[in-house]
């Protein structure tokens, strides 16, 4: 946990608490309670570093009701008595694919964020990790917090994946040998000859499950791929660090990449993760392709792969979430939203969707959803008494046209 | 005192506080109205100050949002007693004055009616007589604790330094 100890300015031991000040606080639509918080703290106060503020407007967008746009409305008006700069306008895309980016969490650098999924940075070799609200505020006001510097397990991957097997069927099978709390405070690292093999696309969807079994970070080492994505990007790769060829592990699981195969996460707990191949006749009244774990360019590319020429079942329907703008712009400008709608597809504005239960899509009492995301708890997407399945794009894309969870290596 | 059981083990956010609310609700009365709906959908109601919380492993996993630890600290739940808890809701109950108390061993031994009290002090559990001790908190966490959550030990702080910045 180098980046712990260059933040604290020495060298750091497991369980030690330190004191740290992180290069960006992220916040989201959330900022409107944050800033409640704030001004009641240190009333008429000053942001300390407003160059270390993001706030992305993503999670209800566009407003949904008269309070949700009265809460953004007065985001964008302390971000400009505030300067602060790295504020990001609805449509400009979830806050885990803009601060990547927009350059925000380089190598080497420790990012908070009041949203779970802060993690997501440790694909490229971000110390990052979520906070709650409370502490955001407590950050615009202070600049510094306490991190407890955590153990660290090991995932050691080797070779590579196979055709319409993904790095969402990876992380789930993770999940399901580590258990929703088997990495509780922990660092997980991934190491190996397999990390090269796996685009950023494909660590971020790692890195942003991370959480899903209790950690504090998932991390990747920094390499050409990292540098690449980076470029023109105005952020420095000098910062990387990585563990010692001989740091201990409490613990280290191998995976061959090339004997993974197509998981879902059954409801309503994200470790309850079994091959596809072994569920029962599934059908689904709604697929969902997107979110912060899978709405990149590579997961559309994907699915449109497997949608092109096809049609989506009548049995279903498909809701298609783009992670950003930019996102968004290259699937339009390479015909890929055009395959996902010419099938069926409706495409939702670049943002947190119907995800987290608050709009676009959220489900009927019984109903059933296969979606890409990250998170299946019960009453997740807006019921109690609806399921969750969690799957890869690929898995969402051959079961948007069957109506039913489908092993995509059957889709000739 | 009340105590409210839940053995089992991964009660996540969702249960505490739907996800639907978390941009609609965000003070205490407005969260009372729909925490652990999903879980025990009498608790709202009948949860009175001094009352504890039982529960299983990894207690609060899931989202950071900051109502499940906020709501229980506004119904006046005084600690919340379970075998572990998720890391960011472990620090989001510090941050608002809520204590939490890591002990299976007590959560093994709680029999539906058993008497329970907390001593943050002295790191015992007693339920129906018998102690067990937990881990103290780290000094960091203590001072946040004893402030009553993470802003109104900055607010002190700043009081004693004189202004903020």
């Amino acid at each position: 946990m180098k980046v712990l100890g260059r933040a604290a300015g020495r060298e750091v031991v497991p369980g030690e608490i330190v004191f740290v000040e992180p290069d960006i606080v992220l916040t989201h639509d959330n900022s409107a309670a944050i800033i409640a918080k704030f001004e009641a703290t240190v009333p008429g106060g000053r942001v300390r570093h407003p160059d270390r503020i993001a706030i992305v407007l993503d999670h209800v967008i566009p407003a949904d009701t008269g309070r949700d746009a009265a809460a953004q409305s007065r985001i964008r008006q302390f971000a400009r008595t505030q300067g602060i700069a790295n504020f990001y306008e609805m449509g400009t895309g979830i806050c885990h694919q803009v601060v990547p980016e927009m350059g925000l969490c380089p190598p080497g650098s420790l990012v908070v964020g009041s949203d779970s999924h802060t993690c997501t940075y440790g694909a490229f070799n971000s110390f990052a990790t979520g906070i709650d609200r409370t502490e955001a505020a407590g950050l615009w006001i202070t600049g510094r917090t306490w991190l407890r510097v955590p153990d660290s397990i090991c995932i050691d991957l080797a070779g590579g994946l196979r055709s319409r097997v993904s790095a969402k069927d990876l992380v789930l099978r993770i999940i399901g040998d580590v258990g929703a709390d088997g990495a509780n405070y922990m660092a997980v690292e991934y190491h190996g000859p397999g990390v090269s093999s796996l685009r950023i696309s494909e660590r971020m969807t790692v890195a942003n499950m991370g959480v899903e079994m209790g950690a504090k970070i998932a991390v990747f080492p920094a390499d050409g791929r990292t540098r690449e994505f980076f470029q023109d990007r105005g952020a420095s790769c000098t910062g990387t660090l990585w563990s010692d060829f001989d740091a201990p592990f409490s613990r280290t699981l191998e995976y061959d990449l090339g004997s993974i195969v197509p998981m879902v996460a059954r409801p309503h707990a994200v470790d309850d993760a079994v091959p596809v191949s072994e569920l029962p006749a599934t059908p689904v009244d709604q697929v969902l392709l997107g979110t912060c774990t899978n709405g990149r360019y590579e997961d559309f590319a994907a699915a449109a792969g497997l949608l092109k020429g096809r049609k989506v079942s009548p049995r279903t329907r498909l809701l298609v979430a783009p992670a950003s703008r930019e996102v968004m712009l290259r699937c339009m400008n390479e015909g890929i939203l055009q395959v996902l709608v010419e099938a069926g597809g409706t495409v939702i504005p670049p943002g947190c969707g119907p995800c987290l239960g608050a709009h676009q899509g959220v489900l009927a009492p019984g109903e059933r959803c296969l979606s890409t995301a990250n998170r299946n708890f019960r009453g997740r997407m807006g019921e109690k008494d609806s399921e969750i399945y969690l799957c890869s794009p690929e898995t969402a894309a051959a079961s948007a046209v069957t109506g039913e969870i489908t092993d995509p290596r059957e889709v000739v | 005192m009340a105590v409210f059981s839940y053995p089992q083990d991964d009660i996540n956010t969702d249960l505490l506080f739907p996800g639907k609310y978390t941009y609609s609700c965000s003070t205490g009365p407005e969260i009372r109205e729909h925490l652990l709906e999903d879980l025990d959908p009498s608790f709202a109601s009948a949860v009175r100050p001094g009352d504890f919380i039982m529960a299983g492993a990894n207690f609060g996993c899931g989202s950071s949002r900051e109502q499940p630890s906020l709501g229980l600290k506004f119904v006046g739940v005084k600690a919340v007693i379970a075998g572990s808890f998720s890391r960011i809701f472990y620090r989001s109950a510090i941050n608002q004055g809520l204590l939490l108390v890591e002990c299976p061993a007590a959560v093994e031994a709680f029999e539906p009616g058993d008497e329970v009290d907390v001593d943050a002090s002295m790191g015992l559990v007693t339920v129906a007589g018998k102690e067990f001790p937990f881990p103290a908190l780290p000094a960091e966490m203590l001072r946040i604790l004893e402030a009553g959550g993470l802003l109104e030990y900055i607010s002190s702080t700043i009081a004693a330094e004189g202004g903020p910045n």
